[in-house]
């Protein structure tokens, strides 16, 4: 039989191939096949000095890592304060990102300055911003507790960032304050503003003036009129973004990181994720976490792709 | 006085004040980072609330020490190198991928733009252990080469989505015109696509660059040999190896900072369009 010749299509196809051929190379040996190995990492005994060892690819699976994960008397409370992290952090960086693009919406002098100026926490490398927050909120040398104790506001430094719990009394009523959660939190919402801010501005720059008009002519003030227009307008951009930080978030290791290295509780699940490796030498439990995480953003992404793509 | 008067003057005092406070809590930190660096040490320890910079006391020791003793001079060609290495590979290959995915009709097409979408949700963190695991076992692991190819990765996806969406905003005429008279599909892509996606290659292009720059997990796990050190892993080191000398890592983080800064600054339009297209992941 005559070998069928490539058709036009054939050949449109098989260039595609070739030209796709890089990336499709380079993301499945650094995203698809990572992610893969690490379900086979999470279901073996590994440790840290078992990777030279031939016993990587050997059948021995077993559910021990999930049952050590779970098992830990830390697990609860890690997952605590990752939601607590997560939820509090992406709402305080939404509700920044829309004070400002609040702010910069509308014409005045010096307005594009101010949103270059805005988005720079965003944009500028992690460990610089990491280290000069820290050194800002140093209890020896940081300027804001010699500054507060200079002015009289302070009575002595506060440790922000290695302290564990803050006693407040707040007229008469005793509050403890988790102290390094919280500055990790506000870091989180001075970090990240930024990015809410960028898309809050731009949903507001595109709600028709007409309606405003319109709602004037009815003799709705400017608060009515944020109220009942600005705000229903908002509504998806601001559930996306919600949807957005919460995976980032919760998925986030280099800001604790760097910042208390999870001590003084601020240990986050990814934050488990290494110290299960690097300080327990645990590569398998480490894996097993990984998983974890990986989980909850599947569910997300499904939330996502089923709910939010579709309405659109 | 109206109802409408009364709201606006407070929605103008609002505006002043909101505008100071964002202005300080923005600007604060970046304004602190560069005083700090021009600091003596004998300075950060004896006034710690000393809020501004005596101009007669100006302090370049820092910056001098942190190039000279800490290696930085090195750090900052390892970044400059791989950044730049870095976009040069993205966009290339993201500009071909990218029209592959608008202009050429094959199977999986769909398909593959909206894996796209998800493979650039996947964290990090999940990530760089497996990585970590394989890369050690195959002794390849502390390679300035091997990181550019994880940010490639990292940044492919975004890089390629981006473009597909500009590329499909393009009249697809010209091209017709251009195979017609003879060129090759790849001609067409470097004669027609590229002198017009201009714009939207610079936004790829600043993109992908500040991923790579600014980047700190992977450098940090990968590179064992302070030789290979980007900035991001040479910041930490220093940071752990001084403790009171705070000088010297504000020094070292003005100068991870000062280049996205002033990119930044130069192309704020360009870029803004690529974090909002692209959206950062962050």
């Amino acid at each position: 039989m005559k070998r069928r010749e490539p058709t036009f299509l054939d050949q449109e196809a098989r260039l595609a191939f070739w030209m796709l051929f890089p990336t499709f190379t380079v993301v499945l040996a650094f995203v698809i096949f990572p992610v893969i190995w690490n379900l086979w990492l999470s279901f073996k005994p590994v440790s840290l000095g078992d990777l030279r060892g031939i016993s990587l690819f050997k059948f021995n699976l077993t559910l021990d890592n999930f049952r050590k994960v779970f098992g830990d008397q830390e697990f609860g409370p890690v997952l605590l304060t990752t939601l607590i992290y997560t939820i509090a952090g992406s709402a305080l960086s939404m509700l920044l990102g829309l004070m400002a693009a609040l702010l910069v919406h509308g014409e005045f002098p010096g307005r594009g300055l101010m949103r270059g100026l805005f988005i720079s926490p965003y944009i500028a490398p992690v460990v610089a911003v990491t280290f000069t927050w820290s050194f800002i909120l140093d209890p020896q040398l940081g300027v804001l507790n010699w500054f507060a104790v200079d002015k009289g506001l302070l009575a002595q430094p506060i440790p922000f960032l290695s302290q564990r719990w803050w006693d407040l009394d707040l007229l008469g009523v005793k509050v403890r304050m988790p102290l390094a959660l919280t500055s990790v939190i506000v870091f989180e919402g001075w970090r990240y503003f930024p990015f809410a801010f960028l898309f809050i501005l731009a949903r507001l720059q595109a709600i028709p003036d007409a309606l405003y008009q319109a709602a004037s002519v009815d003799g709705a003030g400017p608060f009515r009129r944020f109220y009942h227009i600005t705000l229903p307008q908002l509504s998806t951009v601001l559930s996306t973004l919600f949807l957005f930080r919460f995976i980032w978030t919760f998925n986030k290791f280099d800001d604790i990181f760097l910042l208390t290295r999870g001590q003084a509780g601020t240990k986050v699940l990814t934050i488990r994720v290494y110290d299960y490796a690097f300080g327990e030498f645990n590569i398998g439990a480490s894996s097993a976490v990984a998983m974890v995480l990986f989980g909850v953003l599947s569910i997300f992404l499904i939330i996502y792709f089923r709910w939010i793509v579709k309405e659109e | 006085m109206s109802q409408e008067y009364l709201e606006r003057t407070i929605i103008r005092i609002l505006r002043v004040v909101g505008l100071t406070f964002f202005i300080i809590i923005v600007a604060f930190p970046f304004y602190w980072m560069i005083v700090s660096s021009f600091k003596s040490l004998g300075e950060i320890l004896l006034k710690p609330a000393n809020l501004g910079l005596d101009i007669r006391k100006i302090d370049f020791h820092a910056y001098y020490e942190v190039l000279f003793e800490h290696g930085f001079l090195q750090y900052i060609s390892n970044s400059v190198y791989v950044s730049i290495v870095t976009v040069i590979l993205s966009v290339t290959l993201a500009t071909v991928g990218g029209y592959a995915v608008t202009r050429l009709r094959f199977r999986g097409r769909e398909l593959m733009s909206y894996s796209i979408l998800l493979i650039y949700m996947f964290p990090a963190i999940v990530l760089v252990i497996p990585l970590y695991v394989m890369f050690s076992r195959m002794g390849l692991r502390d390679s300035i080469n091997l990181l550019i190819l994880v940010y490639l990765a990292q940044t492919l996806p975004v890089a390629l989505y981006m473009l597909r969406s500009y590329f499909q905003t393009l009249p697809p005429e010209m091209e017709h015109a251009g195979l017609i008279d003879g060129c090759s599909r790849l001609g067409v892509i470097w004669r027609i696509v590229i002198p017009l996606s201009a714009p939207a290659l610079a936004s790829v292009a600043l993109y992908t660059f500040m991923i790579a720059w600014n980047e700190f997990l992977f450098a940090f796990m990968f590179l064992d040999t302070p030789e290979k050190f980007t900035l991001s892993r040479g910041v930490v080191q220093l940071a752990e190896s001084v403790h009171l000398s705070k000088q010297l890592v504000m020094a070292a983080s003005v100068m991870v900072t000062i280049p996205i800064l002033v990119l930044f600054l130069f192309f704020e339009r360009r870029l803004v369009r690529g974090l909002t297209a692209g959206a950062m992941k962050g």
